[in-house]
């Protein structure tokens, strides 16, 4: 008699569903090399899947709200420098902008388009940074390595137009401290000149390399609805399909003028929001391009400030040679100017999102209560969220795409 | 003025420390051996907490290439790493996690403090901000800026090998070196 | 230089004194936004009907942050709200006494707000009902004071080793 085959062997199922699982607890951070900053999340595993995630953060807590109460208005722009370091002017700007707001100052169209292109160029700063940091997250190194000159070409022009290469500092209350210079206009055009190539090459490492695609396709995908209520802005938000951009929306700083296109992704995954910022950078070259040709335009070429000198320093030639100069200059510094009580909230976009300055003025010398609306802060609460179930390889990318700033999230 | 180029022929490595060389050989004392193999092989743990980090990103990049010192392989698991590098503001939530650290590392031991942030608190003069991380491990250099360019970032580098070069092969047994350590209640 | 929407504004301040008469203190318009005063008992239905209003439509929680008024001896919270749909952002404020430091959470409202309670928990220890996990986020777990508070100095003060003389003290 013939041995009955047993066909169902393999169908069988060996796993036994009862026993209870036993998760590991795996620490991330906060020194990691993939958590870009200070931040730490404790995972429970169930062997490579995330179960749940616990947050820490507030490791590189500086207290910038409390500072700012003890400084005037013109001393908190080194602080807001430090906040999203990757794109100093960007802060900066929106600062000087805020104060402005309170101080009833209105800037020349001129300073308008000078601030404009410097976003920009800090806004491209801080995307090359979390582009080529997913790529070196999952791995490949190379673009890391090519991008950076890039980056090293940015700061050579942060440090013709203020001196500094990271933390710039730059501008005033009011416009800039000096006027750009021929090199810095040099340098800003040669930029534009050979920039695309470079970033076209950055692409062709990643954006259809087989390996990148699988690694980051549906890879930490955030429906819409949950990003609008967990307070997402900026790329992460329009990787998931919404298309809302604070310079869009509110425009500030002549940017109703610009035609610029709002790139948005569809499933708000890794790949999407890695698009969604190379897609940004190119619509920033673009505004830049804009930018150059209306002061090409303009005849004036001279005004790097608003005149108002009340509260905008005056140009150093003048205070060393003219006697009211001198006297609003000391006025201003030593905070002897009437500064209106009032509040004021602004936000301009930074390259993180939506980010907005709450001043509450006294009238004192300092503010009363400076509140800074951090993008990073506020949608790094929904990681947990968005990493419930996936592995933990995916999960780190996730993070690494979110660009998760140490010094924004804590202040 | 005109000046002799001399092109070297062949490429300069390391200087060789002082010793007595002759026909297939070359000896010198095992201090300087030991300290060239380390110096212009040392394997750093970017310790990068805030803006200090980004410019020290910018120096391993291939502009300021911080591997031409040897530190190719940044490691960033303590046990495997000799030097040390902070960057950024250590708050005094992350106080005992980089003491942590410094414990956890093998000796021999380096740390550099980069940026104003790591050698005195910097900017931050507040109730949440170490005011220097030599509050909590003992450090070998200093690098000033706020962020320090590359090249001081790359110039802290080239002072930490001098040190290594020339540090003495008994100094971490000596007593000076046990008070040290007493001091920052390390054993 | 800004644009006020004075319709929408109005709109706003009608509707919410028609739902919550005697809870809305008073309202105004700073540099170019509206800012509405509402009593602490009637700020969660207040803003939950500012988010589900079918023409208001405050969809999007920006920001809030504690305050600290020392001379009414007050903490209060600031909401900014943006509606999306109607481009249109108003600020919210409540005001409670300092030995009552509690508000209801809009955690249920917003889940961004779970973080922002937290800080505000954390700099002027304010307590929120029914917050998941209010916690200190920002300082050190083992802290005791609320550093945001007026009356609590910026600079650490079990330091030995500054000259007062270079400090201007």
């Amino acid at each position: 008699m013939a041995e009955e085959l047993d066909t169902d062997f393999w169908e069988r199922d060996f796993v036994k569903t009862e026993e209870p699982k036993e998760y590991n607890t795996l620490n991330v951070g906060p020194t990691h090399p993939a958590t870009h900053g200070v931040f730490q999340n404790v995972m429970l595993m169930d062997g490579e899947f995330i179960v749940s995630t616990e947050q820490t953060i507030g490791y590189i807590h500086r207290a910038f709200e409390k500072i700012a109460e003890r400084r005037p208005f013109y001393q908190v722009t080194p602080l807001t420098d430090r906040l999203n370091y990757c794109s100093s002017p960007l802060n900066n700007m929106g600062w000087h902008m805020t104060v402005e707001k309170l101080l009833g100052i209105e800037t020349p169209k001129r300073v308008d388009y000078l601030r404009i292109i410097v976003m920009e160029l800090a806004r491209i700063a801080d995307h090359l940074i979390c582009n080529s940091v997913i790529g070196v997250d999952s791995g490949a190194l190379t673009g890391f390595t090519y991008i950076f000159q890039d980056r090293e070409f940015i700061y050579e022009i942060y440090e013709e137009i203020c001196g500094a290469r990271l933390t710039t500092n730059m501008g005033r209350i009011g416009g800039f401290e000096r006027n750009f210079s021929a090199k810095a206009w040099d340098k800003i055009r040669h930029f534009l000149k050979t920039f695309p190539a470079k970033l076209k090459e950055f692409e062709t490492l990643l954006v259809r390399n087989r390996i990148f695609m699988d690694r980051t396709i549906n890879v930490g995908a955030f429906p819409a609805d949950r990003a609008l209520a967990y307070g997402f802005t900026g790329p992460n938000l329009r990787a998931c399909g919404i298309d809302y951009d604070v310079r869009a929306m509110n425009p500030y700083c002549s940017y109703d003028e610009f035609e610029f296109i709002i790139p948005v992704g569809q499933n708000g995954d890794t790949y999407d929001r890695f698009m969604v910022r190379q897609e940004e950078m190119k619509q920033s070259l673009h505004i830049i391009e804009q930018a150059i040709a209306k002061l090409d335009a303009m005849e004036d070429k001279e005004t790097y400030f608003a005149k108002d000198p009340r509260f905008v320093l005056p140009p150093k030639e003048k205070v060393y040679n003219n006697m009211e100069a001198l006297i609003w200059h000391f006025k201003i510094v030593m905070g002897e100017t009437d500064i209106p009580a009032g509040e004021v909230y602004h936000s301009i976009e930074a390259a993180n999102g939506e980010l907005g300055f709450y001043l509450v003025s006294d009238g004192g010398r300092t503010a009363s209560r400076l509140h800074f609306r951090r993008p990073c802060f506020i949608y790094y609460q929904a990681y947990p969220e968005m990493v419930k179930g996936a592995m933990l390889s995916d999960a780190i990318l996730t993070m690494s795409s979110m660009n998760v700033i140490a010094g924004e999230l804590d202040a | 003025m005109s000046e002799n180029i001399t092109h070297r022929t062949a490429p300069a490595v390391a200087e060789t420390p002082e010793g007595i060389s002759g026909q297939g050989f070359f000896a010198t004392s095992i201090e300087k051996a030991v300290g060239l193999a380390r110096k212009n092989s040392l394997w750093p743990l970017p310790f990068a907490t805030s803006c200090c980090g980004i410019e020290f990103m910018a120096t391993m990049a291939s502009h300021y290439d911080l591997a031409r010192f040897g530190s190719e392989r940044l490691s960033f698991s303590p046990r495997q790493s000799d030097l040390l590098m902070v960057m950024g503001t250590v708050a005094k939530k992350m106080g005992p996690v980089l003491r942590e650290i410094y414990i956890q590392m093998a000796e021999p031991k380096w740390v550099i403090a980069v940026g104003a942030c790591a050698a005195s608190g910097g900017i931050f003069d507040t109730y949440s901000v170490l005011q220097g991380i030599d509050r909590v491990i003992p450090v070998d250099v200093y690098v000033p800026g706020c962020p320090p360019r590359p090249e001081q970032i790359i110039d802290g580098i080239l002072k930490i090998q001098e040190l290594v070069g020339n540090e003495p092969l008994r100094r971490r047994h000596s007593k000076e070196y046990e008070e040290l350590m007493k001091q920052y209640n390390m054993e | 230089m800004y644009q006020i929407n004075s319709e929408r504004n109005q709109l706003v301040v009608t509707k919410l004194t028609n739902q919550f008469t005697e809870a809305i203190e008073s309202n105004e318009i700073m540099a170019d936004m509206l800012c509405i005063s509402i009593k602490k008992e009637a700020i969660l239905q207040a803003l939950l009907f500012l988010r589900d209003d079918n023409e208001l439509q405050f969809n999007f929680l920006t920001t809030l942050c504690g305050m600290h008024y020392p001379e009414q001896q007050q903490l209060g919270l600031v909401y900014h709200l943006h509606s999306f749909r109607n481009n249109h952002r108003i600020r919210i404020k409540t005001t409670t006494d300092i030995n009552d430091p509690t508000f209801p959470s809009s955690t249920a409202l917003w889940p961004a707000a779970n973080w922002m309670e937290r800080e505000a928990f954390d700099f002027f220890g304010i307590l929120f009902s029914d917050h998941p996990n209010l916690k200190r986020i920002l300082n050190v777990e083992e802290m005791k004071d609320f550093p945001l508070r007026k009356d609590f100095p910026l600079e650490d003060q079990t330091r030995e080793d500054k000259d007062d003389r270079m400090f201007g003290r």
